[in-house]
């Protein structure tokens, strides 16, 4: 055994998967079922006071916003949860004894964590397109940014899972962090209708970059760039990716 | 026969600053049986663990079939196959999935035959498909050796595998032992069963507080180390040593006396016993000899270890 282990990958891949089925009402429906619920409250309650934004009707406008949300929690959890379970149950004695590097670990892990969570933004995708009217106008840039989106934050998900060391900080970042970012981030309102002090502190949040340049690419209209917003996900990506370097370079939090 | 597993120098520190392992140097042979004893937080698991790649060393190196464990991991680990001391399973998993799941980790291309001759020898088959959640203590550590031999390991390294395990699955343990043996797989051991090690082992090694101690052929051990004890009983039983006799270092046991005496010495002192006895009137009814387990020497070992520790300790509060 000397060149890259695809097994090994292929191996951690189909167990996480396998997790995933087994665990279909929390995986999946369970999420279908919330975004839903967000239609109703957001696209139908207030969208009926909001006809439009920027020339979208304000329930499409919501709709890459929403999936972003899903895509973005999805992603964390199921690549945090992915290895931090194997830690916190010991069968990470497995893994670390294997011959793998840890690129293929994070690929297995992180592959399946973002397949999930890309299932269900397109579940969602589908779901929304039921009850609003959708345009896509850019699909394989759509994809671009949904795959980007999920590699990211899935590793971000990765990194949490090993720095975790109980299940309270498992859900710390989620809660904290990520879900505050999103609402906050543009994701069911245009950035022009905050204050210009509001608009100002939304350019700081990442996630703004993230839901502009995935909205661009259904209606053509973003808040800021659509490269710009390309470039700063190419820019978060390379920064976990980095990280996760150094944990395994290290360790840290792995081998004692 | 060659040296599979090289172990050079190797130390172990804990962040918190315990020394698991000091300046431990170690060649394990190819095809042998090699028990590792040591009393609890010896650093038998430490060592085990830093062989398979679970943990880091602090200094010293090892290498594994011609392999460094650190440049060339892949090559190493492929080789070995760990059962660890604790029971770490993926509850939810079926037996089927989680050892293919085991060779796949190991980069070996699906052999459904060959999972299933292991299953099957272990005893398992029948619980394939069942959740491990649903299996007993002693079948998820089944499970735990199928896991370990699914990628056709050449170094078995079995961390206390019969800890808390009922007698058959002991017995169904050592039969895959002894057939991996005779597949010319090496194995490494740690044990609490002294007579086990005993019973199977080629080598034993002695590891206390992160030290080998010692590492000797089974059979040399016994004879070099092994004191046998002469149990004479007399037709009329005593209550004390006789005087005549102190120079021999008898003791009493339930009215016989016992003379303790070192096989490999020049003499064993016997033939001058036996005569004194006779001047002193004590006939003899039967003589008995019996051997020094093994367990007898490890106890031995550890404890002048354990000594040397305190006299170490209490010179060095002197000073």
């Amino acid at each position: 055994m000397t060149g890259f282990n695809w097994r090994a990958v292929w191996a951690i891949y189909r167990f996480e998967m396998a997790r995933t089925r087994r665990t279909i009402l929390q995986s999946i429906i369970s999420p279908v079922i919330s975004t839903s619920l967000y239609f109703v409250v957001f696209g139908s309650a207030i969208g009926s006071r909001i006809q439009t934004v920027e020339g979208v009707g304000y329930g499409s406008f919501i709709v890459p916003g929403l999936i972003m949300l899903s895509l973005l929690q999805q992603s964390v959890s199921n690549a945090s949860f992915g290895i931090y379970f194997p830690k916190f149950i010991g069968t990470i004695y497995e893994v670390l004894s294997a011959p793998i590097s840890f690129i293929e670990i994070v690929m297995g892990y992180v592959g399946a964590a973002a397949t999930k969570s890309l299932m269900l933004g397109l579940i969602i995708l589908a779901t929304a397109s039921l009850i609003v009217p959708i345009t896509i106008a850019h699909p394989a840039i759509m994809l671009a940014f949904m795959v980007l989106t999920a590699v990211s934050f899935a590793l971000l998900g990765f990194i949490i899972g090993i720095w975790a060391d109980n299940f309270e900080k498992l859900q710390l970042v989620p809660l904290l962090v990520i879900t505050p970012l999103v609402f906050l981030g543009g994701s069911f309102y245009s950035v022009s209708m905050l204050p210009p002090a509001w608009q100002m502190v939304t350019y700081f949040n990442p996630v703004l970059y993230l839901v502009s340049g995935f909205r661009w690419s259904f209606f053509e209209v973003s808040d800021v760039s659509p490269l710009l917003s390309l470039v700063a996900v190419a820019g978060f990506l390379a920064i976990c990716l980095a990280i996760i370097w150094w944990i395994f370079k290290t360790g840290y939090r792995l081998r004692s | 026969m060659n040296t599979i597993v090289s172990i050079q120098n190797l130390s172990k520190t804990y962040d918190n600053g315990f020394n698991a392992l000091s300046d431990v140097s170690l060649d394990i042979r190819e095809g042998e049986i090699l028990a590792l004893l040591g009393p609890n937080g010896a650093g038998k698991t430490t060592l085990i663990s830093i062989v398979c790649g679970i943990a880091s060393a602090t200094g010293g190196s090892v290498s594994v079939g011609g392999h460094d464990i650190e440049k060339e991991y892949r090559q190493s680990r492929s080789l070995i196959g760990l059962v660890p001391q604790e029971l770490h399973t993926d509850s939810f998993e079926s037996v089927w999935n989680t050892v293919n799941f085991s060779r796949g980790l190991f980069g070996k291309a699906p052999n459904p035959g060959y999972v299933e001759e292991i299953i099957r020898e272990l005893t398992l088959w029948d619980k394939r498909d069942s959740q491990i959640m649903q299996l007993s203590g002693g079948m998820k550590r089944r499970v735990m050796i199928a896991k370990a031999l699914s990628h056709e390991p050449r170094i078995l390294f079995l961390d206390e595998p019969t800890a808390g395990v009922d007698v058959e699955l002991r017995k169904d343990m050592w039969k895959v032992v002894e057939r991996l043996r005779q597949q010319g797989v090496t194995i490494i051991l740690t044990t609490h069963y002294i007579e086990e090690a005993e019973a199977i082992a080629d080598r034993i090694a002695v590891i206390n507080r992160g030290k080998l101690l010692l590492v000797e052929d089974k059979k040399n051990l016994m004879e070099e180390l092994g004191k046998k004890a002469l149990y004479i009983h007399l037709v009329k039983p005593v209550d004390a040593v006789p005087d005549s006799l102190s120079k021999y270092g008898l003791s009493l046991s339930n009215g016989s006396l016992v003379y303790t005496y070192d096989t490999a010495g020049s003499g064993t002192g016997i033939t001058g016993l036996l005569n004194d006895l006779n001047k002193a009137g004590l006939k003899v009814r039967d003589l008995e000899t019996r051997q020094s387990s093994l367990e007898d020497i490890f106890v031995g070992l550890v404890s002048r270890d354990a000594e040397k520790a305190e006299n170490q300790t209490s010179d060095g509060a002197a000073s």
